[in-house]
Protein backbone atom coordinates (compact mmCIF):
# COMPACT_ATOMS: atom_id res chain seq x y z
CA UNK A 1 0.00 0.00 0.00
CA UNK A 2 1.60 3.25 -1.09
CA UNK A 3 1.83 6.55 0.74
CA UNK A 4 0.04 8.25 -2.15
CA UNK A 5 -2.88 5.83 -1.88
CA UNK A 6 -3.22 6.33 1.86
CA UNK A 7 -2.95 10.10 1.52
CA UNK A 8 -5.71 10.10 -1.09
CA UNK A 9 -7.87 7.91 1.12
CA UNK A 10 -7.30 10.12 4.18
CA UNK A 11 -8.21 13.23 2.22
CA UNK A 12 -11.27 11.56 0.70
CA UNK A 13 -12.56 10.41 4.09
CA UNK A 14 -11.95 13.80 5.67
CA UNK A 15 -13.82 15.30 2.73
CA UNK A 16 -16.77 13.04 3.43
CA UNK A 17 -16.81 14.08 7.08
CA UNK A 18 -16.26 17.81 6.60
CA UNK A 19 -17.31 18.59 3.00
CA UNK A 20 -17.30 22.34 3.65
CA UNK A 21 -13.49 22.43 3.43
CA UNK A 22 -11.18 20.92 0.84
CA UNK A 23 -8.92 18.69 2.93
CA UNK A 24 -6.45 18.49 0.06
CA UNK A 25 -5.59 22.16 0.43
CA UNK A 26 -4.93 22.34 4.16
CA UNK A 27 -1.48 22.35 5.72
CA UNK A 28 -0.47 18.70 6.30
CA UNK A 29 0.84 19.74 9.70
CA UNK A 30 -2.33 21.59 10.72
CA UNK A 31 -4.46 20.30 13.58
CA UNK A 32 -7.45 18.72 11.82
CA UNK A 33 -9.82 19.70 14.62
CA UNK A 34 -9.18 23.35 13.90
CA UNK A 35 -8.48 23.22 10.17
CA UNK A 36 -11.69 21.31 9.41
CA UNK A 37 -13.72 22.32 12.47
CA UNK A 38 -14.34 18.71 13.39
CA UNK A 39 -15.35 17.39 16.80
CA UNK A 40 -14.84 14.08 18.59
CA UNK A 41 -17.81 12.51 16.83
CA UNK A 42 -16.39 13.51 13.44
CA UNK A 43 -13.00 12.15 14.44
CA UNK A 44 -14.55 8.87 15.57
CA UNK A 45 -16.26 8.65 12.19
CA UNK A 46 -12.89 9.23 10.51
CA UNK A 47 -11.24 6.48 12.58
CA UNK A 48 -14.19 4.21 11.82
CA UNK A 49 -13.83 4.87 8.09
CA UNK A 50 -10.11 4.11 7.96
CA UNK A 51 -10.73 0.94 9.95
CA UNK A 52 -13.25 -0.21 7.37
CA UNK A 53 -11.17 0.82 4.37
CA UNK A 54 -7.69 -0.19 5.54
CA UNK A 55 -8.37 -2.65 8.34
CA UNK A 56 -6.35 -0.52 10.76
CA UNK A 57 -7.98 -0.43 14.19
CA UNK A 58 -6.69 2.77 15.79
CA UNK A 59 -6.86 2.55 19.60
CA UNK A 60 -8.00 5.62 21.49
CA UNK A 61 -4.53 5.94 22.96
CA UNK A 62 -3.18 6.60 19.44
CA UNK A 63 -5.77 9.21 18.40
CA UNK A 64 -3.30 12.03 18.98
CA UNK A 65 -1.03 10.59 16.31
CA UNK A 66 -3.71 11.14 13.67
CA UNK A 67 -4.53 14.75 14.40
CA UNK A 68 -2.70 16.01 11.30
CA UNK A 69 -2.82 14.71 7.75
CA UNK A 70 0.93 14.12 7.86
CA UNK A 71 0.63 12.20 11.13
CA UNK A 72 -2.37 10.19 9.95
CA UNK A 73 -0.67 9.16 6.70
CA UNK A 74 2.51 8.13 8.50
CA UNK A 75 0.61 6.17 11.14
CA UNK A 76 -1.63 4.36 8.70
CA UNK A 77 1.25 3.61 6.32
CA UNK A 78 3.09 1.92 9.16
CA UNK A 79 0.05 -0.08 10.30
CA UNK A 80 -1.66 -0.98 7.02
CA UNK A 81 -0.93 -4.41 5.62
CA UNK B 1 -61.35 12.14 7.20
CA UNK B 2 -58.74 14.46 8.66
CA UNK B 3 -56.32 17.11 7.51
CA UNK B 4 -52.56 16.92 7.55
CA UNK B 5 -51.27 20.42 8.29
CA UNK B 6 -48.05 22.39 8.00
CA UNK B 7 -46.44 21.71 11.39
CA UNK B 8 -44.76 24.20 13.65
CA UNK B 9 -41.13 23.09 13.88
CA UNK B 10 -40.05 25.57 16.52
CA UNK B 11 -41.14 28.57 18.50
CA UNK B 12 -39.83 30.88 15.80
CA UNK B 13 -41.41 29.22 12.75
CA UNK B 14 -44.37 30.93 11.10
CA UNK B 15 -44.32 29.34 7.64
CA UNK B 16 -42.65 26.56 5.70
CA UNK B 17 -42.11 25.59 2.08
CA UNK B 18 -43.37 22.22 0.95
CA UNK B 19 -40.45 20.69 -0.92
CA UNK B 20 -41.88 17.36 -1.95
CA UNK B 21 -44.47 14.74 -1.13
CA UNK B 22 -43.05 11.36 -0.14
CA UNK B 23 -46.51 9.73 -0.17
CA UNK B 24 -48.90 9.94 -3.07
CA UNK B 25 -52.73 9.90 -3.13
CA UNK B 26 -53.87 6.35 -2.47
CA UNK B 27 -50.81 5.42 -0.41
CA UNK B 28 -51.46 4.03 3.07
CA UNK B 29 -49.93 6.16 5.83
CA UNK B 30 -49.22 5.15 9.38
CA UNK B 31 -48.37 7.06 12.52
CA UNK B 32 -44.67 7.97 12.37
CA UNK B 33 -44.36 7.72 8.58
CA UNK B 34 -42.43 10.47 6.84
CA UNK B 35 -44.85 11.88 4.30
CA UNK B 36 -43.31 15.15 3.13
CA UNK B 37 -40.23 17.30 3.16
CA UNK B 38 -40.56 20.91 4.31
CA UNK B 39 -37.90 23.57 3.94
CA UNK B 40 -37.39 25.71 7.05
CA UNK B 41 -34.67 27.90 8.50
CA UNK B 42 -33.19 24.72 9.93
CA UNK B 43 -32.89 23.01 6.58
CA UNK B 44 -35.02 20.46 4.74
CA UNK B 45 -37.06 18.69 7.40
CA UNK B 46 -38.68 15.31 6.92
CA UNK B 47 -42.21 15.69 8.27
CA UNK B 48 -43.88 12.77 9.99
CA UNK B 49 -47.59 12.14 10.22
CA UNK B 50 -49.30 11.19 13.46
CA UNK B 51 -52.37 9.30 12.27
CA UNK B 52 -53.25 6.19 10.30
CA UNK B 53 -55.18 6.38 7.03
CA UNK B 54 -54.81 6.79 3.30
CA UNK B 55 -53.30 9.81 1.60
CA UNK B 56 -56.12 11.67 -0.09
CA UNK B 57 -56.12 14.88 -2.07
CA UNK B 58 -52.96 16.93 -1.72
CA UNK B 59 -53.95 20.56 -1.24
CA UNK B 60 -50.53 22.18 -1.55
CA UNK B 61 -48.08 21.66 -4.39
CA UNK B 62 -44.30 21.42 -4.01
CA UNK B 63 -42.39 24.71 -3.94
CA UNK B 64 -45.30 26.42 -2.15
CA UNK B 65 -44.76 28.39 1.06
CA UNK B 66 -47.69 28.33 3.47
CA UNK B 67 -48.23 29.43 7.10
CA UNK B 68 -48.00 27.00 9.98
CA UNK B 69 -51.34 25.23 10.41
CA UNK B 70 -52.31 25.29 6.73
CA UNK B 71 -53.97 22.04 5.59
CA UNK B 72 -51.52 20.29 3.27
CA UNK B 73 -53.50 17.16 2.45
CA UNK B 74 -56.62 15.21 3.26
CA UNK B 75 -56.10 11.89 5.03
CA UNK B 76 -58.94 9.49 4.29
CA UNK B 77 -60.15 7.15 6.97
CA UNK B 78 -58.39 9.00 9.76
CA UNK B 79 -59.68 10.93 12.70
CA UNK B 80 -58.56 14.52 13.15
CA UNK B 81 -54.97 14.17 14.23
CA UNK B 82 -53.45 15.22 17.48
CA UNK B 83 -51.42 18.36 17.04
CA UNK B 84 -48.29 17.56 15.07
CA UNK B 85 -46.40 19.93 17.28
CA UNK B 86 -46.79 19.22 20.99
CA UNK B 87 -49.29 21.42 22.79
CA UNK B 88 -46.61 23.46 24.58
CA UNK B 89 -45.53 24.97 21.28
CA UNK B 90 -47.94 27.84 21.66
CA UNK B 91 -46.62 29.58 18.58
CA UNK B 92 -48.43 27.12 16.36
CA UNK B 93 -51.76 28.24 17.69
CA UNK B 94 -50.82 31.87 17.31
CA UNK B 95 -49.74 31.54 13.72
CA UNK B 96 -52.14 32.87 11.11
CA UNK B 97 -54.31 30.27 9.48
CA UNK B 98 -55.93 30.70 6.09
CA UNK B 99 -59.68 30.69 5.91
CA UNK B 100 -59.60 28.13 3.13
CA UNK B 101 -57.03 25.71 1.82
CA UNK B 102 -54.73 27.52 -0.58
CA UNK B 103 -54.98 26.72 -4.24
CA UNK B 104 -52.30 24.55 -5.67
CA UNK B 105 -49.33 26.62 -6.60
CA UNK B 106 -48.23 26.92 -10.18
CA UNK B 107 -45.36 24.78 -11.22
CA UNK B 108 -41.90 26.20 -10.82
CA UNK B 109 -40.53 28.70 -13.27
CA UNK B 110 -38.72 27.31 -16.28
CA UNK B 111 -35.18 26.36 -15.50
CA UNK B 112 -32.19 27.72 -17.35
CA UNK B 113 -30.97 25.50 -20.14
CA UNK B 114 -28.83 22.71 -18.77
CA UNK B 115 -30.06 23.12 -15.19
CA UNK B 116 -31.31 20.09 -13.30
CA UNK B 117 -34.71 20.26 -11.64
CA UNK B 118 -34.36 18.77 -8.16
CA UNK B 119 -35.83 19.27 -4.73
CA UNK B 120 -33.72 20.96 -2.03
CA UNK B 121 -33.67 17.75 -0.01
CA UNK B 122 -32.42 15.82 -3.01
CA UNK B 123 -29.79 18.47 -3.72
CA UNK B 124 -28.68 18.47 -0.11
CA UNK B 125 -28.24 14.71 0.10
CA UNK B 126 -26.62 14.52 -3.33
CA UNK B 127 -24.15 17.21 -2.32
CA UNK B 128 -23.15 15.51 0.89
CA UNK B 129 -22.84 12.09 -0.73
CA UNK B 130 -21.19 13.42 -3.87
CA UNK B 131 -23.82 12.27 -6.34
CA UNK B 132 -24.00 14.24 -9.59
CA UNK B 133 -27.63 15.19 -10.08
CA UNK B 134 -27.37 15.21 -13.85
CA UNK B 135 -26.60 11.48 -13.78
CA UNK B 136 -29.93 10.63 -12.13
CA UNK B 137 -33.37 10.05 -13.57
CA UNK B 138 -36.00 12.04 -11.72
CA UNK B 139 -39.35 10.55 -10.75
CA UNK B 140 -40.89 13.73 -9.33
CA UNK B 141 -43.17 16.25 -11.02
CA UNK B 142 -41.92 17.17 -14.49
CA UNK B 143 -39.09 14.69 -14.04
CA UNK B 144 -37.67 16.51 -11.03
CA UNK B 145 -35.16 14.58 -8.98
CA UNK B 146 -36.58 13.93 -5.53
CA UNK B 147 -35.06 12.56 -2.35
CA UNK B 148 -36.03 8.98 -3.18
CA UNK B 149 -34.12 9.17 -6.45
CA UNK B 150 -30.90 10.11 -4.69
CA UNK B 151 -31.40 7.46 -2.02
CA UNK B 152 -31.99 4.87 -4.72
CA UNK B 153 -28.78 5.90 -6.44
CA UNK B 154 -26.90 5.71 -3.16
CA UNK B 155 -28.14 2.22 -2.44
CA UNK B 156 -26.28 0.95 -5.48
CA UNK B 157 -23.43 3.41 -5.59
CA UNK B 158 -19.83 2.53 -4.84
CA UNK B 159 -17.86 4.66 -2.40
CA UNK B 160 -16.35 7.70 -4.08
CA UNK B 161 -12.72 7.38 -4.96
CA UNK B 162 -12.05 10.88 -3.78
CA UNK B 163 -13.99 13.76 -2.32
CA UNK B 164 -14.95 16.43 -4.82
CA UNK B 165 -13.71 19.93 -4.39
CA UNK B 166 -15.83 22.25 -2.28
CA UNK B 167 -16.63 24.31 -5.34
CA UNK B 168 -18.56 21.32 -6.70
CA UNK B 169 -20.71 21.02 -3.58
CA UNK B 170 -23.97 22.92 -3.50
CA UNK B 171 -24.82 24.52 -0.20
CA UNK B 172 -26.82 22.16 1.99
CA UNK B 173 -28.01 24.56 4.67
CA UNK B 174 -28.75 28.25 4.55
CA UNK B 175 -26.75 29.41 7.54
CA UNK B 176 -27.95 33.00 7.12
CA UNK B 177 -31.56 31.90 7.54
CA UNK B 178 -30.55 29.69 10.42
CA UNK B 179 -28.81 32.65 12.08
CA UNK B 180 -32.00 34.70 11.84
CA UNK B 181 -33.99 31.85 13.40
CA UNK B 182 -31.50 31.53 16.25
CA UNK B 183 -31.61 35.28 16.77
CA UNK B 184 -35.40 35.26 17.03
CA UNK B 185 -35.52 32.34 19.45
CA UNK B 186 -32.72 33.58 21.68
CA UNK B 187 -34.04 37.14 21.78
CA UNK B 188 -37.45 35.80 22.79
CA UNK B 189 -35.80 33.71 25.49
CA UNK B 190 -33.80 36.58 26.95
CA UNK B 191 -36.81 38.87 26.74
CA UNK B 192 -39.31 36.55 28.41
CA UNK B 193 -37.48 33.98 30.53
CA UNK B 194 -35.97 34.99 33.88
CA UNK B 195 -32.88 32.80 33.80
CA UNK B 196 -30.90 31.77 36.84
CA UNK B 197 -27.52 30.10 36.59
CA UNK B 198 -25.73 27.50 38.68
CA UNK B 199 -22.49 25.59 38.23
CA UNK B 200 -20.65 22.71 39.80
CA UNK B 201 -17.36 20.92 39.15
CA UNK B 202 -17.74 17.20 38.46
CA UNK B 203 -14.93 14.70 39.00
CA UNK B 204 -14.70 12.76 35.73
CA UNK B 205 -11.97 10.30 36.76
CA UNK B 206 -14.34 7.35 37.11
CA UNK B 207 -16.18 8.17 33.89
CA UNK B 208 -12.93 8.52 31.93
CA UNK B 209 -11.45 5.31 33.33
CA UNK B 210 -14.63 3.35 32.62
CA UNK B 211 -14.82 4.70 29.07
CA UNK B 212 -11.18 3.82 28.37
CA UNK B 213 -11.68 0.29 29.68
CA UNK B 214 -14.96 -0.17 27.81
CA UNK B 215 -13.66 1.15 24.51
CA UNK B 216 -10.30 -0.64 24.52
CA UNK B 217 -11.54 -3.96 23.06
CA UNK B 218 -14.08 -2.34 20.77
CA UNK B 219 -13.80 -1.54 17.08
CA UNK B 220 -14.18 2.20 16.34
CA UNK B 221 -17.75 1.90 15.10
CA UNK B 222 -18.95 0.67 18.50
CA UNK B 223 -16.94 2.97 20.76
CA UNK B 224 -18.61 5.35 23.17
CA UNK B 225 -17.94 9.04 23.58
CA UNK B 226 -18.24 10.97 26.86
CA UNK B 227 -21.26 12.71 25.34
CA UNK B 228 -23.27 9.50 25.65
CA UNK B 229 -22.63 9.38 29.39
CA UNK B 230 -23.47 13.06 29.83
CA UNK B 231 -26.73 12.78 27.91
CA UNK B 232 -27.81 9.73 29.87
CA UNK B 233 -26.93 11.35 33.19
CA UNK B 234 -28.95 14.45 32.33
CA UNK B 235 -31.85 12.30 31.18
CA UNK B 236 -31.98 10.31 34.39
CA UNK B 237 -31.66 13.49 36.47
CA UNK B 238 -34.47 15.09 34.47
CA UNK B 239 -36.67 12.08 35.11
CA UNK B 240 -35.99 12.37 38.83
CA UNK B 241 -36.53 16.15 38.81
CA UNK B 242 -39.31 16.59 36.23
CA UNK B 243 -39.64 20.33 36.84
CA UNK B 244 -36.63 20.80 34.58
CA UNK B 245 -38.15 18.65 31.84
CA UNK B 246 -41.11 20.37 30.23
CA UNK B 247 -42.51 23.64 29.01
CA UNK B 248 -43.61 26.99 30.36
CA UNK B 249 -46.36 28.88 28.58
CA UNK B 250 -48.70 31.65 29.62
CA UNK B 251 -51.28 31.44 31.06
CA UNK B 252 -50.99 27.80 32.06
CA UNK B 253 -47.54 27.96 33.57
CA UNK B 254 -45.25 24.94 33.71
CA UNK B 255 -46.35 21.62 32.25
CA UNK B 256 -44.09 18.60 32.72
CA UNK B 257 -43.31 16.59 29.59
CA UNK B 258 -44.40 12.99 29.18
CA UNK B 259 -40.98 11.78 28.09
CA UNK B 260 -37.36 12.88 28.36
CA UNK B 261 -36.37 14.04 24.89
CA UNK B 262 -33.03 15.82 25.06
CA UNK B 263 -32.36 18.56 22.55
CA UNK B 264 -28.73 17.95 21.65
CA UNK B 265 -26.91 21.07 20.50
CA UNK B 266 -25.05 20.35 17.26
CA UNK B 267 -22.87 23.01 15.68
CA UNK B 268 -23.13 23.46 11.95
CA UNK B 269 -19.74 24.04 10.36
CA UNK B 270 -19.67 27.46 8.80
CA UNK B 271 -22.03 28.84 11.44
CA UNK B 272 -25.32 27.92 12.96
CA UNK B 273 -26.71 25.52 15.49
CA UNK B 274 -29.55 23.05 15.77
CA UNK B 275 -30.74 21.16 18.85
CA UNK B 276 -32.77 18.19 17.63
CA UNK B 277 -34.22 15.70 20.09
CA UNK B 278 -32.95 12.29 20.99
CA UNK B 279 -36.22 10.73 22.09
CA UNK B 280 -36.66 8.88 25.38
CA UNK B 281 -33.04 9.36 26.41
CA UNK B 282 -33.72 8.04 29.90
CA UNK B 283 -34.67 4.66 28.44
CA UNK B 284 -31.73 4.28 26.05
CA UNK B 285 -28.65 2.24 26.78
CA UNK B 286 -25.31 3.91 26.06
CA UNK B 287 -24.76 1.98 22.82
CA UNK B 288 -28.18 3.00 21.54
CA UNK B 289 -27.47 6.57 22.64
CA UNK B 290 -24.27 6.60 20.56
CA UNK B 291 -26.08 5.23 17.53
CA UNK B 292 -28.74 7.92 17.85
CA UNK B 293 -26.14 10.63 18.37
CA UNK B 294 -24.13 9.63 15.30
CA UNK B 295 -27.23 9.46 13.14
CA UNK B 296 -28.60 12.74 14.43
CA UNK B 297 -25.36 14.67 13.95
CA UNK B 298 -24.94 13.37 10.41
CA UNK B 299 -28.49 14.27 9.42
CA UNK B 300 -28.36 17.65 11.14
CA UNK B 301 -25.33 18.60 9.07
CA UNK B 302 -26.94 17.30 5.90
CA UNK B 303 -30.09 19.31 6.62
CA UNK B 304 -32.17 16.13 6.89
CA UNK B 305 -33.81 16.29 10.31
CA UNK B 306 -37.32 15.02 11.04
CA UNK B 307 -40.15 17.17 12.27
CA UNK B 308 -40.52 15.40 15.60
CA UNK B 309 -36.84 15.93 16.31
CA UNK B 310 -37.35 19.69 16.12
CA UNK B 311 -40.66 19.88 17.98
CA UNK B 312 -40.10 17.39 20.77
CA UNK B 313 -37.07 18.49 22.87
CA UNK B 314 -38.03 18.82 26.51
CA UNK B 315 -34.64 20.01 27.82
CA UNK B 316 -31.40 20.94 26.04
CA UNK B 317 -27.80 19.83 26.53
CA UNK B 318 -24.87 21.75 25.07
CA UNK B 319 -21.15 21.09 25.28
CA UNK B 320 -18.21 23.23 24.22
CA UNK B 321 -15.56 21.36 26.16
CA UNK B 322 -13.88 20.07 23.03
CA UNK B 323 -13.33 23.64 21.93
CA UNK B 324 -11.44 24.38 25.11
CA UNK B 325 -14.26 26.19 26.87
CA UNK B 326 -14.22 25.59 30.61
CA UNK B 327 -17.78 26.64 31.37
CA UNK B 328 -20.84 27.29 29.25
CA UNK B 329 -23.94 29.14 30.43
CA UNK B 330 -26.69 28.45 27.92
CA UNK B 331 -29.77 30.37 26.87
CA UNK B 332 -32.98 28.40 27.31
CA UNK B 333 -34.81 27.44 24.10
CA UNK B 334 -38.42 28.47 24.72
CA UNK B 335 -40.77 27.10 25.84
CA UNK B 336 -38.33 24.71 27.52
CA UNK B 337 -37.24 25.60 31.05
CA UNK B 338 -33.66 24.37 31.32
CA UNK B 339 -30.39 23.91 29.48
CA UNK B 340 -27.38 22.02 30.83
CA UNK B 341 -23.89 23.02 29.72
CA UNK B 342 -20.76 20.87 29.84
CA UNK B 343 -17.28 22.38 29.74
CA UNK B 344 -13.81 21.04 29.11
CA UNK B 345 -12.42 18.26 31.28
CA UNK B 346 -9.24 19.67 32.78
CA UNK B 347 -6.84 18.36 35.41
CA UNK B 348 -7.34 20.46 38.54
CA UNK B 349 -6.12 20.23 42.12
CA UNK B 350 -8.94 19.20 44.42
CA UNK B 351 -9.12 18.36 48.11
CA UNK B 352 -9.85 14.64 48.66
CA UNK B 353 -10.07 13.51 52.30
CA UNK B 354 -7.92 16.42 53.39
CA UNK B 355 -5.26 15.88 50.73
CA UNK B 356 -4.65 17.67 47.48
CA UNK B 357 -5.03 15.49 44.40
CA UNK B 358 -5.13 16.29 40.72
CA UNK B 359 -8.35 15.06 39.15
CA UNK B 360 -9.98 15.50 35.71
CA UNK B 361 -12.71 18.01 36.50
CA UNK B 362 -15.55 19.25 34.33
CA UNK B 363 -17.56 22.36 35.05
CA UNK B 364 -21.24 21.65 34.53
CA UNK B 365 -23.80 24.43 34.46
CA UNK B 366 -27.52 24.81 34.60
CA UNK B 367 -29.47 27.72 33.17
CA UNK B 368 -33.07 27.38 34.31
CA UNK B 369 -36.34 29.30 34.17
CA UNK B 370 -37.04 30.94 37.53
CA UNK B 371 -40.77 30.85 36.79
CA UNK B 372 -40.62 27.05 36.91
CA UNK B 373 -37.98 26.31 39.55
CA UNK B 374 -35.71 27.89 42.14
CA UNK B 375 -32.00 27.60 42.71
CA UNK B 376 -32.43 25.08 45.52
CA UNK B 377 -34.05 22.54 43.23
CA UNK B 378 -31.54 23.46 40.55
CA UNK B 379 -28.69 22.55 42.86
CA UNK B 380 -30.26 19.16 43.59
CA UNK B 381 -30.65 18.57 39.86
CA UNK B 382 -26.99 19.41 39.18
CA UNK B 383 -25.84 17.28 42.10
CA UNK B 384 -27.82 14.36 40.71
CA UNK B 385 -26.00 14.68 37.37
CA UNK B 386 -22.68 14.70 39.20
CA UNK B 387 -23.64 11.64 41.26
CA UNK B 388 -24.76 9.70 38.21
CA UNK B 389 -21.45 10.34 36.45
CA UNK B 390 -19.67 8.70 39.40
CA UNK B 391 -21.28 5.39 38.42
CA UNK B 392 -20.88 5.22 34.63
CA UNK B 393 -21.34 1.47 34.57
CA UNK B 394 -24.90 1.94 35.80
CA UNK B 395 -25.90 4.44 33.12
Amino acid sequence: MTEAYIRALVIAELGNIAPETDAATIDPNADLREALDIDSLDFLNFVTAVHKKLGVNVPESDYAKLLTIKGAVAYLLAKAV
Amino acid sequence: MAEFRMPSLGADMEAGTLVEWLKQPGDAVHRGDIVAVVETDKGAIEVEIFMDGVMGKQLVAPETTVPVGTPLAVIEGAKEEAPQAPPPKAKAAEAPRPSAPPKAAPKGAPLPEGAVRASPAARSLAAVRHIALDTLKGTGPDGAIVLADVEKALSGAAAPAAAPTPAARPKGLDTDKMRRAIAAAMAKSKREIPHYYLSTAIDMSRAEAWLAETNAPRAPDTRLLPAALMLKAVALAARKYPKFNGFYNEPDGFVAADGVHIGTAIAIRGGGLVSPAIHDCDKLGLDAMMTKLRDLAARAREGRLRSSELTDPTITVSSLGERGVESLYGIIYPPQVAIVGFGKVTPRPVAIDGKIEVRPMMTTTLAADHRATDGHLGSLFLNEIAALLQGPEKL
